[in-house]
């Protein structure tokens, strides 16, 4: 019992259970299975994106370009679909999301070849991918009329009676799943971040894991930007803008470590569900938009003060247990 | 590598005589950059070497600046404050609201200065109180220091502020120097000798190489952090107050990626980004550069944004130009 209270990601579960029946308490049809449903959706992008970044920061890495890499990856795909309206879909995806690689690999480099500092790395890029849509566009925006039915209806496509997004969302988690707990990369980003120069003597390369970190990072980002896009049928420079904090917020409520080697799959999940649950929460129980910024930043300085008190008893627990040995 | 690794902390100090070690030196590069910038914006716009318009080029970076020096201490110092931006928000919109009170510049003043006090001590006791990371922390305040100024703004401005506020931003002392030019200039007089010629200057240097060994030395390390982002608070108060006066309104996204901009003045300055090096002059001209090209830029109508790409490529560079030229130059010794 005493060890099921001390599960992270039961406790976040269980904070979101009270808050939703708060919510309800004030306006009960916001637990009607249907409306869940609807802010699952909404809170997908931001869970996709913030497994790519827990998968950065395990590394005892950081990466704020992820709103500025879907900004310029979903603009490139939206082009594409005004250039040809006629190309298929899945070529569109997989364009962004290359697209996305390509920018996680340019961070990854200049962490992994030229040891730059990773938030020195995506301050920089976070500005200069920002302004590449600018170039690329001379800050037009790309509306709805300019793309094809077929571009803005897939994410909303009903598929079991769930729309595709929220499918899409739900495969990223499995896959992250199975990444982290599945195969040697994963175990490599939990060793890189909980002690570089062991990972370092079991034959793990420390850059390398971080570069392979990034492109995932990016990869999300691109599959994002052509989702955002998509979804709220607009394209322009500021898409997005001030969202890599969210991702962020995300990691840490869901009790991944800033200082890496800390963080599961299900706690991202879940810190990012969490957001999504406040956002969607605070216009129905009448507190305006406005407050939501705030309350985003309480619940950070919570999360970080809750994770750091957790961590440190860890810690004294390991102790204790080598005194008695 | 048999050979042993010569790294720059394994030679005692003082190889070279003083003149060679400062001929070689980072700000010495920058000042070379720098007149360079200079030299390249007046050839190219004939519009810049007028006394005026230099003045005017200043407010580009005064400001920051201000807040830039203060920074600049707290990375030296390991850590970092991403919440400036939205300090500058949240104390903007307190002296928005204390004149609808009917306060007058004096009072205005002391909000300003106040708010920003108040919020430096919010990050100083979550950093040093409860011992969190300072990045995460600050990117917490950040939304929560903005987030307060949308809850009280909204989509509304103020304005009205009194005639007599507006001489701090743009008020001048003498000729063509104006307030903030000066107030730049004298704070980085006093943050240069508070870095450089005190005890206090040597602690933040002492915590930024080794916090423990710091600690060991008797460094009160707690107290010396939490006056640091006192004076990030008290700093980015300050240029809220200028900002403000010179604008004449407040806005919740007043300063908006203002903190992204202040970093890469302070680390463009020679300011190592893992803390324990750098210096307040390297911050100075840093400043100028920053402020020089976006004026420069201005006056060739490059639009603001453009200018931001130029930023965010000098950030990365001038961090990896020394590391690949140390590379070049160790593949050349062999």
């Amino acid at each position: 019992m005493a060890k099921l209270l001390k599960n992270r990601e039961l406790l976040l579960v269980g904070a979101i259970l009270v808050l939703i029946a708060l919510i309800a308490w004030r306006f009960p049809p916001f637990v009607a299975p249907a409306n869940l449903a609807r802010v699952y959706n909404d809170t997908s992008i931001l869970i996709i994106l913030a497994l790519g970044q827990m998968a950065v920061i395990l590394t005892r890495c950081i990466d704020l370009s992820m709103a500025a890499n879907l900004a310029l990856s979903g603009m490139v795909a939206a082009m594409l679909n005004a250039a040809f309206p006629g190309l298929p879909i899945p070529i569109i995806i997989l364009s962004a999301m290359a697209l996305g690689a390509v920018l996680g690999m340019i961070n990854g480099a200049l962490v992994w070849k030229l040891d730059i500092p990773p938030i020195v790395v995506t301050l920089g890029t976070l500005t200069i991918y920002r302004g590449l849509i600018f170039l690329l566009t001379n800050g037009k925006w790309i509306n709805a009329h300019q793309m094809s039915d077929a571009f803005k209806s897939f994410p909303r496509a009903d598929l079991a009676g769930i729309p595709v997004l929220s499918w899409l969302s739900v495969v990223m988690i499995a896959a992250m799943f199975l990444v982290m707990s599945r195969t040697a990369l994963g175990r490599a980003f939990f060793a890189v971040g909980g002690n570089p120069h062991a990972a370092v003597y079991t034959g793990i390369d420390v850059g390398r894991t971080r570069f392979f970190a990034y492109c995932l990072s990016g990869t999300l980002a691109g599959l994002s930007g052509y989702l955002w896009v998509s979804r709220y049928a607009v394209a322009y420079v500021d898409i997005a803008a001030g969202f890599e904090l969210d991702i962020i917020a995300a990691c840490v409520i869901g009790g991944i470590s800033i200082a890496g080697g800390i963080g599961s799959v299900p706690g991202a999940v879940l810190g990012a569900m969490f957001l999504g649950v406040i956002k969607n929460a605070l216009p129905v129980i009448n507190i305006s938009p406005f407050a939501q910024m705030a309350i985003s930043g309480m619940v950070i300085i919570t999360a970080v003060a809750v994770n750091a008190r957790a961590e440190r008893r860890k810690g004294r627990v390991i102790l204790k247990k080598a005194e008695a040995v | 590598m048999a050979e042993t690794h010569l790294s720059p902390r394994n030679i005692p100090d003082r190889l070279e005589g003083r003149s060679a070690r400062l001929l070689k030196s980072w700000e010495s590069l920058l000042l070379v950059v720098a007149c360079l910038i200079f030299l390249g914006n007046s050839l190219a716009s004939p519009y810049f070497l007028d006394p005026w318009n230099l003045s005017d080029a200043t407010f580009n970076f005064t400001e920051k600046a201000m807040i830039a020096f203060a920074m600049a201490l707290v990375i030296i110092s390991g850590e970092i404050d991403l919440s400036v931006a939205s300090i500058i928000a949240l104390a903007s919109t307190a002296m928005g609201y204390a004149v609808q009170l009917g306060f007058d510049t004096p009072a205005l003043v002391v909000v300003g200065l106040s708010v920003g006090l108040l919020c430096g001590v919010v990050n100083g006791l979550l950093i040093t109180g409860l011992g969190l990371p300072s990045i995460v922390v600050t990117i917490g305040t950040m939304s929560l220091f903005r987030g307060l100024s949308f809850i009280i703004l909204g989509d509304q401005a103020f304005t009205g502020y009194p005639d007599s506020f507006a001489w701090f931003g743009q008020g001048y002392i003498w000729w063509v120097f104006s307030f903030e030019f000066t107030l730049f200039v004298v704070l980085a007089v006093i943050y240069g000798v508070v870095l450089h010629k005190t005890n206090f200057g040597r602690a933040v240097y002492a915590i930024g190489n080794n916090q423990t060994a710091a600690l060991f030395s008797g460094i009160r390390v707690g107290r010396v952090k939490f006056t640091l982002f006192l004076l990030t608070g008290l700093m980015a108060g300050l240029a809220s107050i200028c900002l403000t006066s010179r604008l004449g309104s407040t806005r919740p996204s007043i300063a908006l990626g203002w903190e992204l901009e202040v970093v890469t003045m302070v680390v463009l300055g020679g300011v190592s980004i893992l803390g324990g090096s750098g210096t307040i002059p390297g911050v100075v001209l840093a400043a100028l550069i920053m402020g020089m090209v976006t004026f420069g830029f201005g006056l060739l109508n490059v639009p603001g944004i453009v200018m931001s790409i130029f930023i965010g490529l000098l950030l990365i560079s001038v961090i990896a130009l020394p590391i690949l030229w140390r590379r070049a130059r160790r593949r050349l010794a062999h």
